[in-house]
């Protein structure tokens, strides 16, 4: 996209608005964001600039504070235990799927996919109503069990993505040299659709991790996650520590995005015929 | 010969013994995460669908009635049976303060139940023994018009549409044909309507600024491009009550916009900014813009910058050439990025609950609203449906054309 020596002015005109216009746009995108983690630094109570000092106040408050401390278990427990129940369900059925072919396979996956795309609201109350009657409300099952349904479209997906490129004659060749389905799975097919596994898993926990509305209608007071509780929070009594609540989120998403850019950039290399032959 | 045969046959049924192998183990895998979505979650769903129709609650309330209503023709007066069930029914409702409930529900079909049944429930007991035909006529004139009879014979059926229908603003008039509600009495359709103009609007905004970054991020150079990318990508991942507390920030008074522009004298009084629509189309927009970005700059990526460069060689200005020539090969990508944004747009609950006002909440708001501070579970029942059709119709028509589920996460 140079410039090229030849542009007319209109050319160089609109070349150079078209930066600004792109500049405006990211500014747009990542600056709201990027606001609060000062702003979480600051030692006076205020919630706007100019700061007016620095200080680690909110964030000792988090630590001191019993609810917040309460909300980040509370999130740990459910983000851990769906995740991993939604990796193990996802990952299992992903290989099946793709394994054979047969009439109405698309409709299956349209069905298994469906809680990403069906609003929030409508599968928090359907939940509700049914936990309602078996008496699942208020307790962590309940939680983390709508949370693996919420996860296990993520990992349906990238787990499928993975195995795009997976041979599976591979399996029947170790199968045909005497390891059992077991061993085949775990020895041969899991670590080459390690990396669509993980990011599957770090999709579902980060779905847990900002899940609010589900949470919202199924969770009693003792089951307040970190979400639940910073949403009452900003609807009720917005204070700085929040903010710092909300600063030690940015970095968990950095982090999470940093691995996540890692494991595509490691499977696209994986996938590439043309890098196996030239390794 | 024979032996031929008998070689084929085996290696065959072998192959299918194998095939038949393949089938079973794909089933195994397969079948534990069917098992869990089909408890957990389509037959929740199941639950909510019929939830919004079923109308055994009134059943419950008022049991006999409902019995002797069924006998009944719905021609003129129902006879002396009905009239005694529905003054034994009361008899249990009105101390159980169920009998408001009811009254409640019938008055949206017919006005003036509510004050019939609560005031005859509390006259009861002058009423004395039976016959109660000619007396609960003499307490009340009303139990003496066959509209009420008719309205209350359709209220006590197993399945009701009530709920459905009044979750479009509609009801059943007294000649039992479906009307629209009263003027002042009809809000889900503004409702609807408002949530199907904040998602467009949303959709077109995020195109609007979605596309030139998009475009950027596929035609500039490796490290550019990778910079973005993990702005972009920085923002997906972080959290969406996170980036929705931002912008309260950012827009309140006091905030960094307002006092930009105090700074500069544009304005000498803070704008409103936020906790109003304004706020709603800053923030959804913002949170669902990487689900534009992201599959507008994977086909992007895939364009040849040689078509472009054929056109302009051979004559195409350069807004000819991109309008005619690269815009069109770039419609996979805004199919797909307007359908996801424009789904979940209609769906959203948690940003404009934080940073819209009153006026500016769609219908998942109203589902919330009906669970958690009116307790009437068939209501937010009959509104989750409305939306479910809504979102299920979007995704029927355009999905086809859009594959979700090549959709690259991230």
């Amino acid at each position: 996209m140079a410039l090229s020596a030849h542009a007319t002015t209109g050319e160089r005109i609109w070349y150079y608005v078209f930066r600004v216009l792109v500049a405006v746009v990211f500014i747009y995108l990542v600056f709201p964001i990027l606001t609060i983690i000062p702003l979480s630094f600051n030692s006076g109570e205020f919630l706007h600039y100019p700061l007016q000092g620095f200080s680690l106040r909110w964030y000792q408050d988090v630590i001191a504070s019993g609810q917040w401390a309460v909300a980040v278990k509370n999130s740990l427990i459910v983000g851990v235990s769906s995740m991993i129940l939604a990796t193990v369900l996802g990952t299992t059925a992903a290989v099946g799927i793709n394994r054979v072919n047969f009439p109405g396979k698309e409709l299956l996956v349209a069905l298994l996919i469906s809680p990403m795309m069906i609003p929030l609201v409508i599968s928090a109350l359907a939940l509700y109503l049914f936990f309602a009657k078996i008496g699942l409300n208020d307790t962590y099952l309940g939680i983390i069990l709508a949370h693996t349904i919420l996860g296990i479209p993520f990992v349906l997906i990238t787990v499928s993505a993975t195995l795009q490129g997976f041979d599976y004659s591979l399996m029947n060749a170790g199968a045909s040299l005497g390891a059992a389905p077991l061993p085949v799975f775990f020895r041969i097919v899991m670590p080459l659709i390690m990396p669509g596994i993980v990011s599957g898993a770090m999709f579902a926990f980060a779905t847990s991790l900002d899940e609010v509305v589900v949470v919202l209608f199924i969770a009693g007071p003792a089951h307040r996650t970190l979400p639940l509780q910073m949403f009452s929070g900003i609807r009720e009594h917005l204070s700085p520590t929040i903010l710092a609540v909300a600063t030690m989120l940015i970095f968990f998403a950095g982090l999470l995005m940093l691995t996540l850019e890692f494991l595509r950039k490691r499977n696209e290399k994986l996938n590439a015929p043309a890098n196996i032959a030239a390794h | 010969m024979a032996q031929q045969n008998t070689a084929d046959t085996s290696l065959r049924d072998k192959l299918r013994r194998a095939e038949r192998r393949k089938k079973i183990e794909a089933v195994s895998l397969i079948a534990p995460l069917l098992l869990i979505m089909l408890i957990f979650y389509f037959i929740p769903i199941g639950i909510m669908l019929y939830r919004s129709v079923d109308n055994s609650q009134m059943r419950e309330i008022l049991p006999q009635t409902a019995a002797a209503l069924s006998q009944w023709s719905g021609q003129g007066l129902p006879d002396e049976a009905a009239y005694g069930a529905i003054v034994a029914d009361m008899k249990t409702a009105y101390p159980a303060r169920t009998l408001a409930a009811a009254g409640r529900r019938l008055n949206f079909d017919k006005v003036g139940f509510y004050s019939l049944l609560l005031k005859s429930g509390r006259k009861l007991k002058k009423l004395g023994g039976p016959p109660y035909k000619e007396k609960l006529i003499e307490l009340d004139k009303k139990w003496g018009d066959p509209h009420y009879w008719t309205v209350m014979k359709r209220g006590l059926r197993n399945i009701t549409l009530m709920y459905l229908m009044r979750a479009v603003d509609l009801r059943y008039d007294d000649a039992n044909h479906i009307v629209g509600v009263p003027k002042e009495q009809a809000i889900y359709i503004s409702i609807i309507q408002r949530t199907v103009y904040i998602s467009l609007s949303v959709t077109l905004l995020c195109l609007l600024i979605g596309y030139p970054l998009a475009y950027f991020m596929a035609t500039s150079s490796p490290s550019v491009r990778n910079l973005l990318m993990i702005g972009l990508l920085l923002v997906f991942w972080t959290s969406l009550l996170v980036r929705t507390l931002s912008w309260i920030l950012v827009l309140q008074d006091k905030g960094v916009v307002n006092s930009f522009l105090l700074y500069l004298g544009i304005i000498s009084q803070p704008l409103s900014l936020v906790f109003n629509r304004v706020g709603v189309y800053v923030a959804m927009t913002h949170v669902l813009l990487p689900f534009m970005v992201l599959p507008l700059y994977s086909v992007m990526a895939g364009i040849p910058s040689y078509y472009v460069r054929a056109a302009r060689s051979l004559g195409a200005t350069p807004i000819t050439a991109f309008f005619k020539v690269y815009t069109p090969m770039t419609l996979p990508g805004i199919g797909a990025g307007c359908l996801m944004v424009f789904i979940q747009a209609l769906g959203y609950y948690i940003t404009p609950a934080l940073v819209g006002g009153p006026r500016d909440q769609m219908v998942s708001y109203f589902v919330a609203f009906f669970v958690n501070e009116r307790v009437n579970w068939s209501m937010a029942s009959a509104l989750g449906v409305v939306l479910l059709l809504m979102t299920g119709s979007f995704y029927l028509i355009f999905g086809k054309r859009v594959n979700i589920t090549n959709m690259k996460l991230g």
